[in-house]
């Protein structure tokens, strides 16, 4: 590649041609401060509108400033990125986004996690000369997602994680001027919009104006009423994640810290949902397996290629987007809501409670949880399966609340029976580990032999779609990967032609899977911060002793005790659910409506 | 979330029709939204659904563009719909004061349809007939120095026309 030399605050850069002066400012360790601007090189994310001007610098030569984030790099150029001018551009710019921002940092949510605040920060912005209107929303909240646009700057990070990695199309920049906000179509609450809570909004807002909606305070309700059990489940990804809130370096894996933490919080009993990852994976495995048996013994009407089903994120786009494409989704609930209903149902009467005086409160990386969770089909008269849905956000804070220093921390182990889970599960919080694990269940139990490697690194990384080919013994099972929506839509859509060379497709709604959810601590636009979380997830799967969900020894017992076998009746009735068509539709009225 | 749209078959089949002679091209979204305003006079959030679905963009993509350009409306215009020019020249003309008194007559804002959708107003920046300042034009007929005691014989006539 064609390299130029060009000089940046007097130091020498050599840099591939085509860069910007932003990214020859970072190849150096110059670090110019952004707001609109996020770029994920990985997962084809690059949101440069140039909007903000916050990253102006001079160029020797040229009359105006340039805004770093979308100005090429040319040869010999000469650029400072501090001079008077510059920083005088700087706070002006500031000091003009403050004007129309609520000046509430101390009770605001993102208060010590927002970009904004930090940028002002660093450019030591004391007053604000400039007043005027104040834009006033009125606060969108629904199930999972909050919207409080009059903290919105316009940045439009989620209109492009919306419509581009996502193509959900629920957001857009709508309006001009001084009411340009970014929207839903025709300024419906976001509920009633084509969103699917994946959360990817909230995941790279800079300020508050996206945020997850909070139940922090039902759960400390809980924890504190004396005629309550409270349980607390806790997903894969969230324990290699929730350490960077206390200073843990990005991929840490907190998983005993994160067990005491809880217990010390007032749990009666600290669960894992690994558990019911690997019971998911005898079901979804058992269905997988069924549907190619069919489809060998030449059923044509077997639907193929089987959809996971543990993402909510995805399952609501299927039923927006693609509701003629519904039976190809897996019926298994995802691990969440299996666990909700083990606990419910097989749990509370062992523990000798009923099932309302059991709380079950799942800790997620993920916003669209909190939705699920309040489904219709999820509750039994009224009674959530799961009660409440936290983010691992929500959990540091929890933490906080209750004075915990979690730092020095003696490791804990989870509680039985809920508790026990195996290598296959962990791995449930990357792009490609549900579809491992499943493999891995499915090739035994298909062939009644043990697997050769445990391991299947073809199905690992980080590219958008992947694909795969395991030969279980003569029976060649294609597999497709897709991790963020508009990646899955082009399997759907392959899919819906008839064209699909795939048995089993696993589809992740986040970029990089559950690592890269809507609940996790904020990787700000640094792709390591996923990379670290997915190699903690794997070293976590390799350190397990058993790492075949059929091999946990309590899932053995539920299905002995309780169960019976997988996809039978019980198990349908308690492990599965069904889809609902949410699809805007256009219905032709015969005659002209007065 | 409501997820159906109602419409009557041939208006829907009329919007598809639009949509089709642009080849369904996205990139001819503003086109389309033109050809479909001057059809029904407005641009409903129904019909703006209905362009969704056919060229297979999202609804909101749509609605941003609607919102963003003043020239179009998402309210029904009225059977004459009146501008009222408020560029410089006939501003400083008394634009205002004429646009004061439709105001008044009509019992309407800017940007709103009297209950008998015969009128609708709106303000717009110069019709290149400054020489005639101040210009209001209703439908596609021009008026020029127009004075504010003119306005109720103007609209007399309109009203005299629908009997």
């Amino acid at each position: 590649m064609e390299k130029i030399n060009l000089t940046i605050d007097n130091r020498n850069v050599e840099i591939p041609k085509g860069s910007t002066i932003l990214e020859a400012a970072n190849s150096v360790g110059i670090r110019i401060p952004t707001l609109c601007h996020m770029k994920l090189h990985d997962l084809c994310y690059e949101n440069q509108p140039g909007a903000c001007r916050i990253c102006v610098v001079e160029v020797d030569g040229r009359r105006n400033l340039a805004p770093a984030c979308k100005t090429e790099c040319t040869a010999n150029m000469v650029i400072k990125t501090h001079t008077p001018r510059v920083l005088n551009a700087r706070r002006t710019v500031m000091e003009l986004i403050l004007s129309n921002h609520p000046n509430e940092c101390l009770t605001c949510s993102k208060n010590g996690y927002c970009d904004l605040q930090s940028v002002a920060h660093d450019l030591g912005i004391r007053e604000i000369r400039y007043k005027g209107e104040i834009s006033k929303f009125t606060p969108d909240i629904s199930p999972s997602i909050v919207r409080n646009m009059d903290k919105c700057i316009m940045c439009r990070r989620c209109e492009e994680a919306c419509n581009t990695i996502q193509s959900v199309g629920a957001l857009s920049a709508i309006n001009r001027g001084f009411e340009a906000v970014v929207g839903t179509a025709f300024g419906r609450d976001i509920s009633g919009s084509t969103c699917t809570y994946c959360g990817q909004c909230v995941a790279i807002c800079p300020t508050g104006a996206l945020e997850e909606r909070t139940h922090i305070d039902e759960v400390l309700a809980a924890l504190a009423n004396p005629s309550k059990k409270v349980v607390v489940q806790t997903a894969p990804a969230v324990r290699v994640a929730l350490g960077k809130d206390f200073g843990y370096e990005p991929g840490s894996d907190v998983t005993g810290k994160m067990v005491s933490a809880l217990r010390q919080l007032g749990f009666d009993y600290v669960f894992d949902t690994d558990f019911a990852a690997d019971l998911t994976i005898m079901e979804e495995g058992t269905e997988l397996l069924g549907r190619i048996k069919e489809f060998l013994a030449g059923n044509e009407e077997v639907k193929l290629p089987l959809m996971t089903s543990c993402c909510p994120g995805w399952v609501s786009f299927m039923e927006q987007h693609y509701p003629d494409m519904l039976d190809n989704l897996s019926t298994a609930k995802s691990p969440q809501q299996m666990f909700g209903a083990i606990a419910k149902n097989y749990f509370a009467p062992i523990a000798g409670v009923d099932r309302k005086d059991l709380v079950v409160v799942s800790i997620m990386p993920c916003v669209a949880k909190k939705f699920e969770c309040g489904r219709e089909e999820f509750a039994v008269d009224g009674d959530a399966d799961v009660n409440y849905s936290l983010t691992t956000r929500e959990l540091a804070h929890l933490i906080r609340y209750a004075n915990i220093d979690f730092n020095h921390l003696i490791e804990g182990d989870f509680d039985a029976p809920l508790g026990e889970s195996t290598g296959a599960s962990v791995i449930f919080g990357t792009t490609g580990g549900v579809i491992e694990a499943a493999v891995r269940t499915a090739y035994e139990v298909h062939t009644g032999k043990p697997l050769p490697k445990v391991d299947f690194q073809e199905l690992r990384g980080f590219e958008g779609i992947r694909s795969a080919t395991i030969d279980f013994e003569g029976v060649k099972l294609n597999i497709g990967i897709a991790h963020g929506l508009a990646n899955a839509r082009k399997l759907v859509e392959e899919a819906k032609a008839g064209k699909s060379p795939f048995h089993a497709i696993e589809v992740m709604a986040c970029p990089g899977g559950c690592i890269g959810g809507g609940g996790q601590p904020f990787h700000r636009g640094d792709m390591e911060v996923l990379r670290k979380r997915q190699a903690a997830l794997y070293c976590a799967d390799s350190a397990k002793e058993l790492r075949k969900s059929h091999e946990n020894p309590f899932i053995i017992s539920l299905y002995k005790e309780f169960l019976g076998e997988p996809n039978n009746e019980l198990a349908h009735s308690l492990l599965h659910t069904h889809y609902h068509d949410r699809k805007v539709v256009i219905c032709c009225t015969d005659k002209e409506k007065k | 979330m409501e997820n159906k749209i109602c419409m009557p078959k041939c208006k829907v089949e009329e919007i598809q029709g639009i949509c089709r002679e642009f080849n369904n091209d996205p990139g001819e979204l503003i086109n389309i939204l033109h050809r479909t305003q001057s059809l029904l006079g407005y641009l409903p959030m129904e019909v703006q659904e209905v362009i969704a679905e056919e060229i297979n963009i999202p609804a909101a993509k749509i609605y941003g563009v609607v919102t963003f350009y003043s020239y179009f409306t998402m309210l029904p215009k009225g059977k004459y719909p009146i501008s009222i020019c408020m560029g410089t020249a006939c501003y400083v003309r008394g634009a205002e004061k004429v646009l004061d008194e439709f105001k008044r007559q009509l019992g309407i804002g800017v940007g709103e349809t009297t209950d008998d959708g015969l009128f609708s107003i709106d303000c717009l920046r110069c019709v290149g007939a400054c020489g005639l300042a101040p210009v209001v034009t209703i439908g596609s007929k021009v008026y020029g120095r127009l004075a504010p005691e003119k306005v109720r014989d103007v609209l007399s006539d309109y009203y005299l026309r629908e009997g």
